[in-house]
């Protein structure tokens, strides 16, 4: 399984291996276990393993909704996550997260609960809980890895789906682009929400260490390739959301306190950056992704992200 | 003395006292009472979200300061269990309340709190499933929940509310059992309605209610909670729900003898019997319903019709048993329901009705569907109808109003 992408100036784009790779004060084992089930290049995958190392040896327990990161797990007695694990039902990671970090404020733990869910338990069937969470500001890191699909079920479109992109569900194309739930978050006020690039580790584990050590609700945003129903080559996902960066299409940022806004890479604006994603990906052949649409609804995005991060000054 | 609770207040234990309250308030001072005895072990919290007719209740908690607990005030009853859910799989004592409609929307983390073999403790007010929309009594809102693998209490009065919500922790907590409990009381006929109830202290509760352990509770150990079973798994998972059902009648009797050790009265058996010795004419019911139903009792036996009542309390596990030794000597029976099963009629007369002895005429009745007022003279009718049959027929609705 070779790149379908063309080899390009990517050496300024490299991941780095700094704060990735295995210390000292790393976890004795590691969060996500060999062996387990998940589809060879699952972003989700490389989350886990980010989130593993960022959360070192601060004790960490995981709450996970029905989605592919449960399938993950094995099933009964197995399971390939190295912490504690909840499985809750599909719309109540976040509220069974409140009951755990509740629990372990009275009794003085220092344990740091952590939602790990995917785009359909957050964008869709669990926002109303999601919310709730958010705005009783609960001490919970919500970490959304979103594949833009109901990936669990065969692949069905969530309101994370991007227009053009075709799934069981919408086979001739989704006709609608997808929530902006960075600003959703970030409107609840929370201490802070931003958006994880795999292809940005280092900007990533900065990111997942500050939200595990801080307190009250916080949110990350993670676009998670899914080979299988992006119809895209496993080897090409780090790749794929280096093109939606470069492009503008998937903006990495913060926002603290629901009002400072920072960007933490500028995107090229990148026209043949967006054509690659697209042409990379077999979920937009069908409808035929509109280039110079989605390019005009970025720059819109961008004009009003880059109002926002100049509004503190 | 109404307005304030002093054996619940922030400054320690009282002696055990009488109060005036409702069946709402005599639930929350229970919850309450059961959760600061859990301040040695891991705790209290619970999910909480409004619904007439048991809104009261949540309101009193909330009020209330809780050393070592939390209340978190969420945005729908689904998320209410979620927040319970949470906080017992921690290890915590959890409360939670909630009616009909919020029942209805609850119901997928109903059947998952007793899936994870949670002793959450919920109170339930039995209220009418709408729309259109209907505030008054109906048991088909928990009885829907029947198969949720939770064990269920309807009550008689606000002494039995309150009693109950104290020995459903101990009852669920008990290693042997380890299930969820629903204590149901009827909608207004004692959510809001005051009576004298002993609420005992602090001290009492505390030796009455060790603090919770549960063997389950998710601390550091890498272990998943819920995650994903094969069939042969999800048998033996099944069957140990059985086994823990099974184990509740024993368990129960236990629980009703450390309850009399502690508060000095005893808790009402899963079937309580009304001038059963000789009756062969026996009236089955649930709830308020069953007090009705005496009062009914007494005016036939004035008529020299031997008649008898049963009142199921604990609904599941369904005490079988009990039930068949009660019916042995019945001729007639009649199963009255608060309830309606469209299709079938009364869900109590469809799970009772087998067990009643051969040659006996079981007939169902439907009184108080909606919240009517069924009055003794309703009962008159039905024990009328009953006493003039050869032979059962359909379930027979009573209009009540």
């Amino acid at each position: 399984m070779g790149s379908m992408i063309p080899k390009t100036n990517g050496a300024a784009h490299e991941p780095m291996l700094g704060g990735v790779v295995q210390t000292a004060h790393d976890r004795k084992e590691p969060l996500l276990r060999a062996g387990n089930t998940n589809c060879g290049g699952c972003g989700m995958s490389i989350g886990l393993n980010l989130l593993g190392h960022a959360a070192a040896d601060t004790p960490i327990q995981l709450v996970i909704p029905a989605c592919c990161a449960i399938v993950t797990a094995g099933p009964f007695p197995y399971s390939a996550y190295g912490a504690p694990t909840v499985a809750t039902t599909f719309a109540s990671s976040a509220a069974v997260a409140s009951g755990l970090a509740h629990a372990a404020r009275l009794n003085g733990e220092r344990t740091r609960v952590v939602c790990w869910a995917g785009d359909g338990g957050t964008y869709d069937i669990g926002m109303a809980t999601l919310s709730a969470a958010a705005e009783r500001n609960d001490d919970i890191l919500y970490v959304c890895y979103d594949n833009e699909i109901y990936g669990n079920t065969g692949g069905q479109r969530s309101s994370a789906t991007p227009i053009g992109a075709s799934t069981s569900t919408t086979p001739g194309g989704k006709d609608v682009p997808k929530k902006d739930i960075v600003g959703i978050m970030a409107a609840h006020r929370i201490p802070y929400a931003a958006t994880i690039s795999l292809a940005h580790p280092e900007d990533a584990m900065r990111k997942m260490r500050y939200a595990i050590e801080a307190t009250g609700f916080r949110f990350l945003h993670m676009l998670s390739p899914c080979p299988t129903c992006w119809k895209s080559e496993p080897a090409d996902g780090i790749e794929l959301v280096r093109l939606a960066v470069r492009s503008g299409l998937f903006a990495v940022y913060e926002v603290f306190e629901g009002w400072r806004t920072v960007i933490n890479v500028e995107p090229e604006m990148s026209v043949p950056a967006l054509e690659r994603y697209f042409a990379a990906q077999g979920r937009f052949r069908k409808a035929g992704a509109d280039v110079a649409g989605v390019h005009a609804e970025i720059e819109r995005d961008w004009r009003r992200l880059r109002l926002r991060a100049r509004a503190e000054v | 003395m109404t307005t304030s609770n002093p054996a619940v207040g922030a400054t320690g234990p009282k002696p055990s006292r009488q109060q005036l309250i409702s069946a709402n308030h005599a639930a929350a001072i229970a919850a309450t009472l059961a959760a600061r005895a859990n301040r040695t072990g891991r705790g209290f919290g619970g999910g909480v979200y409004p619904i007439t007719p048991q809104t009261e209740c949540i309101e009193f908690l909330c009020a209330q300061q809780i050393e070592k607990g939390s209340v978190v005030r969420v945005e729908s009853e689904h998320s209410a269990m979620a927040v319970c859910m949470g906080f017992s799989l921690a290890g915590a004592r959890t409360f939670t309340a909630s009616s009909s409609n919020g029942l209805a929307y609850m119901t997928e983390n109903v059947f998952a709190a007793a899936f994870y073999r949670l002793p959450i403790v919920m109170m339930a007010v039995n209220r009418t499933l709408g729309p259109p929309w209907n505030l008054w009594a109906d048991h088909g809102d928990t009885l829907a929940l029947r198969d949720a693998g939770w064990i269920q209490l309807y009550c008689e009065d606000n002494q039995e509310v309150a009693d109950s919500i104290l020995a459903a922790y101990r009852l669920g907590e008990d290693r042997r059992v380890l299930l969820p409990v629903l204590v149901c009381q009827d909608a207004f006929i004692l959510s809001h309605t005051m009576m004298m109830t002993d609420v005992p202290d602090q001290d009492t509760v505390d030796r009455f209610l060790p603090p919770l352990d549960l063997p389950h509770r998710i601390s550091d150990r890498p272990r998943v909670v819920g995650g994903l079973d094969f069939p042969r798994q999800t048998e033996v998972h099944r069957g140990e729900h059985v086994a823990a059902m099974a184990a509740v009648p024993a368990v129960y009797r236990d629980v009703q003898d450390e309850f009399e050790r502690a508060f000095g009265r005893r808790l009402a058996d899963p079937v309580v019997p009304y001038r059963m010795e000789d009756a062969d004419v026996v009236l089955v019911a649930m709830g308020t319903l069953a007090s009705t139903v005496r009062a009914a009792v007494d005016a036939a036996r004035e008529r020299g019709v031997r008649a008898g009542a049963l009142r199921v309390r604990m609904f599941r596990p369904l005490p079988e048993e009990s039930l068949r030794r009660f019916f042995a000597g019945a001729k007639r029976i009649g199963v009255i329901d608060r309830d309606l099963s469209p299709g079938l009629g009364g869900i109590l007369w469809g799970e009772t009705r087998a067990l009643a002895p051969e040659g006996s005429i079981v007939q169902g009745y439907l009184a108080g569907v909606g919240g009517g007022d069924v009055r003794p003279a309703h009962v008159t009718r039905v024990i009328d109808d009953l006493c003039a049959r050869d032979r059962a027929g359909e379930p027979r609705f009573m209009e009540v109003g």
